[in-house]
């Protein structure tokens, strides 16, 4: 994006700082990161992303459809990458659920691309107007198959905006769906919001190949690699299927060989810059004795509570988990080696909880602080707990 | 051991054929069946695109899953997305809105355009888009072996209904001519030349184009009704098939069991991306 381009999108979005909702900034951080194509469907409560992209998108030149329902959204959204553009889409528990194979296909196709999940409490119709952090797990493991894909958590209506960015710059990086996890509450805040300006936005675009058509690799490279993207209409004439496939993308389904070579790539793309993936934030960890390990919502809960203890002179840390997929098992096995134990607070009946638990490897203790039904915990909840588990005895 | 080949070559090669310029000769021969009618859709098709003299990589294709879907992915030599099932029309919306300078084309069967991907049809046609949409109709689920499909006809046994179907087909091209697309047209593997000229004003049309086309599967249809070759399928679309001026002229008795071929629609509703287009340029230029 030039600067003209910048300054035609920020006419559009007014005022910095700007006071909205984390659904419309989740919007804004997709126009400034040069999102170009929306496809999406009315779904409580996210549908102010898709009426925020559906005003802002002609401005910025690009164009917003409605589709007949969250499966085809997503694919149009895929269709839209392979045509060369960053496209994006917006959805609740349901449409999420309705996404999941073809998120499966972005992922075998390495089709770069964003969905935006503002979670409400499920299962399926559930409570569609309460936030709820039930799609945690989904959003790692609800296509079929093994993959691996990057999923970011927003705390706050500012970090919507910023890690929408962020979002699509690894997507693009990476050729791979990256999921953002919000929920009802942080979608429909409104706090304060600072767009950012022209020189502080770093924008990643997608590699595209260089050589002539004859000798383009468009699946291939090393184990880990993250080949240039051929897309459609440069010439390169590209077969791309979610069917197992060679490295020139032609079918091979029967090969042993060839889904393992594939699928491994895939997956190891990911693996392999799980460190630079990390996206944590420490606060009171120094000698702290317990911690409470949250994100989303949840989070701005937990740090009320952490600093509550703290003027208590309990020694309590705070850690917050901001990049969940890939899972940063090690700044978690580091934190288990420090403290005593672990509370975990979340809006679902335990789903990160397990990868922490798995992490940890029993080095301290981790308890579980679960809250459903469409209401996020209070301060006094989650210092009991850890009351509690500051006065328990390790198994 | 005997170095004679089992079968007698010809004594001088053969030229190749010159529309395999268009198919990806690498993956060659096809993995279709004896006797499907998906190589004589294929030859149609690429007949057609040679005729308009459309450059292969001004194209895109998008297919779904299906026996029918591998006519253009991966044989045709263009832009392929090879999508899941039922969605090729949902992913073509998306290319063709930030490419409309290129030619979008799906190719699949009737299971995955009527069937699963159904909603993504009418919505297409409703909106217009300037898609083309060649659906196979072979009336079963070929891949899988021969399981009943919306275009099953009434009263036919398949592997899933042994003992005769009792849903009513859907007629997938009246649906689509319902919905609002442009061009309409239904043709069989028996009428290749009509097909072939069809496929073309298909491809030249603005706006949603769609062209059903009854295809043979001898195979795993025609293991169920004893029509185990393909000339049985010819035949059949030779003997019931009804042009549709006849058919305006005969009654509802008469057209049971018939197959109305030829043109449905055509006509000049707005399109779809080109209307977007336009409001968003109103938009910008205040």
């Amino acid at each position: 994006m030039d600067k003209q381009g910048y300054d035609a999108i920020r006419k559009l979005l007014g005022e910095s700082p700007a006071f909205v909702q984390g659904d419309v900034a989740c919007a804004y951080g997709a126009v400034l990161a040069g999102c170009r194509y929306f496809a999406g469907y009315p779904i409580t409560p996210a549908t102010e992303t898709a009426e925020s992209m559906a005003s802002l998108m002609p401005g910025c030149g690009g164009t917003y459809i409605q589709m007949e329902d969250e499966i085809a959204s997503i694919a149009a959204v895929i269709g839209a990458s392979w045509a060369g553009e960053k496209a994006m889409t917006t959805t609740s528990g349901p449409g999420f659920s309705l996404m999941q194979e073809n998120i499966g296909y972005a992922c075998m196709t390495e089709t770069p691309c964003v969905i935006v999940n503002v979670q409400r409490s499920g299962p399926s119709t559930g409570q569609p107007t309460e936030p709820a952090q039930g799609d945690m797990m989904q959003a790692r493991w609800g296509s079929h198959g093994d993959y691996e894909l990057i999923a970011l958590v927003p705390n706050s209506v500012q970090e919507c905006l910023d890690l929408v960015i962020e979002a699509f710059n690894l997507s693009e990086r990476f050729r791979v769906p990256v999921i953002v996890l919000t929920d009802g509450e942080v979608g429909h805040m409104r706090e304060k919001t600072v767009i950012p300006e022209f020189d502080e936005l770093k924008l990643v675009e997608r590699e595209t190949p260089t050589v002539p058509r004859e000798s383009y690799v468009p699946f291939g490279g090393g184990e880990a690699a993250v080949p240039p993207m051929g897309f459609f209409g440069l010439g390169y004439r590209t077969y791309v299927t979610g069917l197992t496939h060679t490295e020139k993308g032609l079918p091979a389904t029967s090969s042993a060989e060839e889904h393992t070579k594939l699928v491994s790539r895939l997956c190891e793309k990911i693996r392999q810059a799980s460190e630079s993936l990390v996206r944590i934030e420490e606060r009171y960890l120094d000698e702290a004795e317990f911690a409470v390990v949250s994100y989303g919502i949840t989070s701005r809960v937990a740090l009320n509570a952490v600093r509550t203890l703290r003027r208590r002179k309990k020694k309590i840390g705070y850690l917050r988990l901001i990049g969940l997929w890939p899972f940063p098992e090690e700044r978690l096995l580091g934190l288990s080696k420090q403290v005593k134990g672990i509370l975990v607070p979340e809006m679902n009946l335990g789903q990160v909880y397990h990868p922490i638990r798995e992490a940890v490897a029993g080095k301290c203790r981790v308890a579980h602080l679960p809250k459903i039904g469409g209401e996020i915990h209070t301060p006094a909840e989650i210092v009991e707990a850890v009351q509690k588990l500051m006065g328990g005895r390790r198994r | 051991m005997n170095d004679e080949p089992i079968i007698p070559g010809p004594a001088r090669p053969l030229k190749p054929h010159r529309l395999l310029k268009f198919l990806r000769q690498e993956i060659l021969p096809t993995a279709f069946c004896p006797g499907c009618g998906c190589g004589t859709v294929l030859n149609s098709f690429a007949q057609a695109v040679e005729e308009l003299s459309i450059d292969p990589k001004d194209m895109v294709f998008v297919t779904g899953i299906g026996c029918s879907s591998w006519i253009p992915s991966p044989y045709f030599k263009g832009d392929t997305l090879h999508t899941t099932h039922g969605r090729p029309i949902a992913f073509a919306t998306g290319v063709k809105i930030m490419r409309p300078d290129l030619k979008v084309v799906v190719i699949a069967g009737d299971g995955d355009i009527a069937g699963i991907g159904g909603n993504h049809l009418v919505h297409a046609a409703r909106r217009n888009i300037d898609i083309t949409v060649l659906m196979v109709n072979n009336w079963n689920y070929g891949m899988t072996g021969g399981q009943v499909s919306p275009a099953t006809p009434f009263g036919v046994p398949t592997t899933t209904t042994p003992y005769d179907n009792p849903e009513h087909p859907l007629e997938a091209a009246e649906l689509v001519a319902a919905a609002g697309a442009n061009y309409v047209s239904r043709w069989t593997t028996y009428h290749v030349f009509p097909l072939m000229e069809s496929i073309q004003k298909a491809l030249e049309i603005e706006g949603f184009s769609f062209i059903e086309i009854l295809s043979q599967c001898p195979v795993s249809y025609g293991k169920m009704v004893d029509m185990r070759r393909a000339s049985d399928f010819l035949k059949f679309y030779r003997d019931q098939s009804v042009r549709v001026h006849k058919a305006k002229e005969m009654s509802a008795e008469e057209l049971e069991g018939k197959i109305v071929v030829g043109k449905l629609v055509e006509r000049q509703r707005s399109e779809f991306v080109t209307s977007l287009r336009r409001i968003n340029e109103r938009f910008r230029e205040g």
